[in-house]
């Protein structure tokens, strides 16, 4: 049962004394009430307060992350079923299924998606090592892999392949995906020796929590879930029941983030595998292994993800600067729109639409939606004057039209004032009616 | 120590709406589990899938669609050749062609279209406005006239024309009406209050709350659902107890994604399969969110979706 804010404020020294980083033994009691921060943080804590507190307030879901160098990834952590209750903070990582056979003619697809998106990097972040039964050849394949640059998941039972693999890659800190009720007293070994995280699996739900729980005695404690392979089902029913036990039922062993193999349950099939990583993008996986990643699969996929593992507290933002659009040269004519993404890729869209060369100038308007930005001071003649001095418009451009959007018409004449020489348009109130405006500006 | 699965069943229900008649009917609706969660306890209803096509036929824009409709010189036979797609449920047609500044198609003649698709398919119909808030109220009372007894689900009654629509559409006609507000569940909700206090019974209303492609603001439309149906389930809210309607195709197919030529951004590919997958993507993600129907496009989307439906439930 989880605490109270209150129950653990109650065995707190109660001294404000801020050694924990937090203003006063309240606030810091009502953070790890909810999980967000370890009672370990505080130094002065009596261990009796421990022994009572210990268990009840450790994070609900394990936090630890794969990967070293510039490809570490962190898992779990996650603190909420819904997104709107609070935030998700682990985002799902995708990985693509490779084996011995098929990796050297995989690998430049793998390598070509990897683009930036709002100041994300979109990449496949780990592959997924297939042991097809030779370890020989998946000593090899291990050895490949390394080179590529991305995280790397050992899936593989064998444990004298495992060992192998490890012998070669354990500095890079890879996911071993293998044990199940068979084997995990040697896998769980395994792990422990090479000190990586360890991916279980099982026959059926009680036989994963039977074997994560046998694991975490063992002494592993970061462990990934398999949900299988035997249908698309059960997948997603043992990835909710498996985030729900441990969120809202508070059970501990299956407080482990969970990976799901679209590759394996529906090979060939593009399009249904998409359709499995949204699924899974929303609903509890945290590692998604495909059959491979196409642009045209990471550009919603990735989006998505980007969408649902946003800070509700923190509007995504583009960055201010001049977007240039239908090829548009120094001469083009000038819009501006605020810097909040959900704007910027509306107005962007619908301005690629017409046609029409444009430069886009995105000012600083703290990532909120137009209206907003203006009630809040962010967005004014000032700050649009601004803009156009700091980013030396008036020498990297020859227009000196900039047409404003129809919400913010009232400062057209303020605008006018500080931009001497500037004549200043107002577009329509909408997005969807900027296409016809500007197609008929042009004719016009 | 075996897993306590503790299943999650509520006592309240969404509400199933069937449209259609004959064989063909369908159920909207109807759990008492949150999306897709047959574990809890059996889904009443899988969620259902309908293609779009409009007054003026097939969305020739789209890549791949001359190539399906090729032959279909008429609406009666792109209505067929839509309806026979794998996995469509519902033909849902659009009146794009009616807005007054998109073609200003006349009532009369938007009468004899649906009456030529009517009269062509047995499966059941669901009506897309024109946007226009003045035209639809005409609209939709001389096609809901014309369809009488098909049970067709009207989708667009808006703040700004629900009273027209509901007493036409719901209470002359007994026709289905659909809720559409924007993307927030407290204007949701109030549509609801205000459409049902004309007197139209919440079991005859579906709702739209819109939807945005994946990667253009989804978490709303994701955040929304999940808590339009967390009222509905765990508190009994029966002013949000309405199965939801999702039209996909038209936000998928409008996004940079999906539209760019290929010699602009070679490195994308075809984009036929862009497009494709945009609109899979976003269909699954409010299907996962708790959508009882998409509304699609492309037939290779519709069997995609379809696919994964049958391999949830």
């Amino acid at each position: 049962m989880a605490l109270k804010g209150l129950d653990i404020f109650k065995l707190t020294p109660k001294t404000n004394c801020k050694d924990c980083g937090n203003p006063t033994c309240m606030a810091f009691a009502m953070k790890v009430a909810q999980g967000a921060v370890d009672l370990a943080k505080c130094p002065h804590l009596s261990d009796e307060a421990k022994a009572q507190l210990g268990d009840a307030t450790a994070p609900p879901m394990k936090k630890f992350n794969i990967g070293a160098g510039e490809s570490v990834f962190a898992l779990g952590g996650e603190t909420v079923l819904f997104r709107h209750d609070k935030t998700f903070v682990s985002k799902n990582l995708y990985a693509v299924n490779v084996c011995e056979g098929s990796f050297d003619e995989k690998l430049p697809d793998i390598k070509r998606v990897d683009y930036d998106r709002l100041g994300e990097r979109m990449y496949v972040e780990l592959l997924n090592l297939q042991f097809t039964g030779d370890a020989g050849k998946y000593a090899e394949l291990v050895k490949k892999a390394l080179d590529a640059g991305r995280g790397i998941i050992l899936e593989c039972r064998d444990a004298a392949a495992a060992r192998a693999a490890l012998e070669l890659c354990a500095a890079s800190k890879p996911l071993l995906n293998g044990a199940d009720a068979g084997n995990y007293a040697e896998f769980g070994a395994l792990a422990s020796e090479f000190g990586v995280a360890l991916g279980v699996g099982g026959n059926s739900l009680d036989e994963l929590y039977d074997t994560a729980a046998a694991l975490e005695k063992l002494g592993n404690k970061e462990l990934v879930l398999d949900v299988g392979s035997t249908s698309i089902k059960d997948a997603f029913a043992w990835a909710v029941q498996i985030r729900r036990a441990a969120l809202r039922d508070n059970d501990r062993v299956f407080g482990y983030p969970a990976i799901v193999n679209p590759a394996r349950l529906a090979p060939g099939d593009e399009y249904l595998q998409t359709a499995l990583a949204s699924l899974f993008t929303l609903k509890y996986g945290s590692i998604i292994v495909m059959e491979k990643m196409s642009y045209a699969q990471a550009l919603p996929l990735y989006g998505l993800r980007q969408n649902i593992y946003t800070d509700p507290q923190k509007p995504m933002k583009v960055e201010p600067g001049i977007y240039p659009l239908n090829g548009a040269g120094e001469d083009a004519l000038c819009v501006t729109t605020v810097d909040f993404a959900l704007t910027y890729f509306v107005v962007s869209g619908e301005l690629e639409r017409s046609g029409v060369p444009l430069n886009l100038l995105i000012s600083d308007a703290g990532g909120y939606s137009v209206l907003t930005a203006w009630a809040a001071g962010k967005l004014s003649a000032s700050s649009i004057a601004k803009f156009v001095g700091e980013f030396e418009i008036e020498s990297k451009l020859k227009s000196r039209t900039l047409v404003i959007p129809g919400k913010v018409a009232v400062l057209k004449g303020e605008i006018e004032e500080k931009l001497p020489g500037w004549t200043i348009v107002v577009a329509p109130n909408e997005a969807v009616e900027l296409v016809k405006f500007f197609k008929e500006y042009k004719a016009g | 120590m075996a897993f306590k699965a503790t299943p999650q069943k509520f006592t309240a229900k969404i509400n199933a709406l069937t449209v259609g008649t004959g064989d063909r009917e369908i159920s909207l609706g109807g759990e008492n589990v949150f999306p897709f969660y047959s574990f809890d306890a059996p889904i009443e209803n899988s969620p259902k899938i309908g293609i779009e096509i409009h007054d003026a036929g097939h969305y020739a824009g789209i890549p791949g669609m001359d190539e399906y409709y090729a032959g279909a010189d008429t609406l009666a036979e792109t209505a067929r050749r839509a309806a026979a797609v794998e996995g469509a449920d519902f033909l849902a047609v659009s009146f794009d062609g009616a807005h007054p500044d998109g073609g200003d198609r006349s009532v009369e003649d938007c009468v004899a279209v649906i009456k030529e698709i009517a009269d062509a398919v047995d499966i059941p119909i669901v009506i897309e406005g024109s946007k226009s808030i003045d035209k639809d109220v005409k609209l939709f009372d001389k096609i809901s006239e014309a369809l009488s007894g098909r049970n067709i689900l009207v989708l667009s009654a808006r703040e700004e024309n629900y009273k027209s629509i509901a007493a036409s559409v719901g209470l002359a006609y007994s026709q289905k009406v659909g809720a559409e507000s924007a993307v927030d569940i407290n204007l949701a909700k109030q549509l609801n209050v205000l459409i049902s206090q004309m007197g139209v019974k919440s079991e005859n209303t579906a709702m739209n709350l819109g939807s945005a492609a994946a990667g253009y603001g989804f978490e709303y439309v994701a955040s929304t659902i999940d808590r339009v149906k967390a009222a509905a389930l765990a508190q009994n809210d029966m002013m949000l107890q309405m199965p939801i309607v999702t039209p996909v195709g038209a936000e998928a197919w409008s996004v940079k994604e999906a539209i760019v030529s290929e010699e602009d951004f070679p490195e994308w590919g075809p984009m036929e399969i862009r497009g494709i997958n945009m609109e899979v993507s976003t269909a699954a993600a409010c299907l996962a969110a708790g959508s009882n129907a998409v509304i699609l496009r492309h037939p290779e989307s519709v069997k995609a979706v379809s696919r994964f439906i049958k391999a949830l439930i």
